[in-house]
């Protein structure tokens, strides 16, 4: 059976300022996959989402979506495509409650009918966030957060999520918690494109992936073969 | 040490009053004893007090209208005096020059300001961090010098003769129609950005002020929803300048400088950016305090300067902030 690609990067290059972030980066991501972007701190994994959800301008290349090029279009309108990137370091607003974090998720959204039923399916996969609902986010603890990020974004109800390390700062225990929520999510349907310094954890859940070193791909291959090879699990691990 | 714990006590006891004064029975038992105090001041105030009270509502229009840009949406504005200006020109213009009456001149002036919103913040708001400030700052003079060397605006010398209107039959020409004018515009404005606040625009406008990528990325049209911000502040600037040209019955290119800027923005960052009741009582310093202190002369914008440095060290969030959770 041929899986249809869903997310296409062709020779990505982004410039900040001066400075040559991405040299020219492909990758490809197929519907139904979660794939995987390796790599240590400063490689360009985060430059990577934010060129393909617009929120930095590519320098050069082609990131096309669902057959669609959307390399020079605005961020919102790639949202509204069904394309969401969960920012690193979750980027919650502090000071809105858990419930009105989750609102702004469906703010392009009209229909309260239709919006009360993703907060419930957001509850469903995270019950801490209904316990909480009325909470400031803010006073939510560093995993809850995420998941938070993760169910505002999911209120969208994406074909393709963008995830900038969701392990961060957490204990292991909890990233084990969230790396089982992700697993849900794609196995509900939803494609995932995981950015990770921890290779151990994201390796265990990817289909395929990438890694990346100062702007460029150096190697990929399937979950099981980067898995396999003790070179990333050495480099990358962070242990 | 110590006076930081003190500090912080005093902080505490003022949210508390102001969370008492937030209460629904209470808010309203305010605003019905305000309203009855400002309806029956002209029946014991002498002119000269009226005169005060009227421009502090003036002021409180513009200050809510800046509001809007600075506060909900997190803007810096500091042109504010040209949208003024704009209205104020506009209504001058029309009425002195065409003998258009006045109620008719208040769509052109909304749509003029409104146009000279998204003239200047189109292009400027596309771009991140105080590109706008340094604009707007731009703008703010070049409205005031156009003013001053146009000859439809009269030049230096400005308007004069520009016709009051009737209302309900009453030919506007007492302080005290204004006073009542005025306060109308008052309600009218807390009305506008009391509901503006709590829409779905408003939240958009406190998502983008917090978090401007986050917002972004959760699919909101950043340069839009400022530009909805930036053209809603452009309008209550141009009908509070309207107002102004029929309350002066002249105009002058020297009212609308830099300062006159900067004193509203002030009112509104020292009031409590984004609260309405903070906002009004930041104009309310403004127009009162150098009213109250006129005695003392010129060493009164010193002291008002002074005082505003004692605000800004003890109580940078302004006097009555928006409460955050």
């Amino acid at each position: 059976m041929m899986t249809e690609t869903i997310l296409a990067i062709e020779q990505l290059e982004t410039y900040y300022g001066k400075i040559h972030a991405l040299k020219g980066i492909s990758l490809e991501v197929k519907q139904g996959q979660i794939v995987t972007l390796l790599g240590s701190n400063g490689a360009g994994k985060s430059t990577t989402l934010r060129t393909i959800s617009g929120l930095v301008p590519a320098g050069a290349g082609k990131v096309s979506f669902m057959g669609r090029d959307i390399t020079k279009e605005e961020p919102h309108n790639i949202v509204s495509m069904g394309l969401i990137h969960v920012p690193e370091g979750r980027r919650i607003f502090k000071g809105l409650t858990v419930k009105e974090n989750l609102e702004l998720g469906s703010f392009t959204l009209k229909d309260d009918m239709e919006r009360q039923k993703r907060i419930e399916h957001v509850f469903e996969i995270f019950p801490i966030l209904e316990d909480r609902q009325k909470q400031d986010a803010g006073l939510l603890s560093g995993g809850e957060q995420q998941m938070l990020a993760i169910g505002r974004a999911m209120m969208t109800e994406p074909k393709l999520l963008l995830l900038d390390e969701p392990s961060m700062g957490l204990a292991p225990i909890i990233v084990r918690e969230i790396m089982r929520i992700i697993k849900r999510l794609n196995e509900e349907g939803t494609t995932i494109l995981l950015v990770e310094q921890n290779a151990k954890i994201a390796l265990k859940l990817a289909d395929y992936g990438y890694v990346l070193e100062t702007g460029k791909i150096v190697m990929e291959g399937d979950g099981a073969t980067l898995r396999e090879d003790r070179s990333i699990v050495q480099a990358y691990l962070g242990a | 040490m110590n006076t930081e714990k003190n500090i912080t006590t005093q902080t505490r006891l003022t949210d508390n009053i102001y969370a008492g004064l937030e209460k629904k029975p209470v808010l309203y038992g305010i605003f019905a004893l305000l309203i009855v105090a400002v309806l029956l001041v002209p029946q014991f105030a002498n002119n000269y007090l009226l005169e005060i009270f009227t421009n502090t509502w003036f002021y409180i229009v513009l200050c809510l209208g800046l509001n809007i840009v600075v506060g909900y949406a997190g803007l810096l504005d500091l042109g504010y005096a040209a949208f003024f200006a704009i209205g104020a020109y506009t209504t001058g213009i029309l009425s002195s020059q065409f003998g258009m009456n006045f109620w008719l001149t208040l769509p052109f002036s909304i749509l003029f300001s409104a146009l000279s919103g998204v003239i200047i913040g189109g292009p400027t708001l596309r771009l991140r961090s105080d590109y706008l400030a340094i604009v707007t700052l731009g703008f703010g003079e070049i409205i005031r010098i156009a003013a001053r060397n146009l000859s439809i605006t009269g030049g230096a010398s400005g308007l004069i003769g520009i016709e009051r209107p009737y209302l309900f039959g009453i030919y506007l020409s007492k302080i005290h129609h204004f006073y009542y004018l005025f306060f109308l515009l008052v309600i009218l404005a807390v009305i506008v950005s009391y509901r503006l606040h709590y829409s779905r625009l408003g939240r958009a406008w406190q998502y983008i002020r917090e978090d401007e990528d986050a917002a972004e990325a959760m699919g909101i049209n950043r340069v839009q929803i400022k530009l909805y911000a930036f053209v809603i502040g452009a309008i209550f600037g141009g009908m509070a300048g309207s107002f102004y040209a029929i309350k002066m019955t002249a105009i002058s290119p020297e009212t609308f400088v830099f300062t006159q800027s900067a004193m509203i923005l002030l009112a509104v960052v020292l009031g409590g950016m984004g609260k309405i009741p903070g906002v009004i009582l930041g104009a309310c310093a403004l127009v009162l305090f150098p009213e109250i202190f006129r005695e003392i002369g010129q060493m009164r914008m010193l002291l008002f300067g002074i005082v505003l440095l004692i605000i800004m060290i003890f109580r940078p969030q302004g006097i009555w902030p928006e409460r955050r959770n």
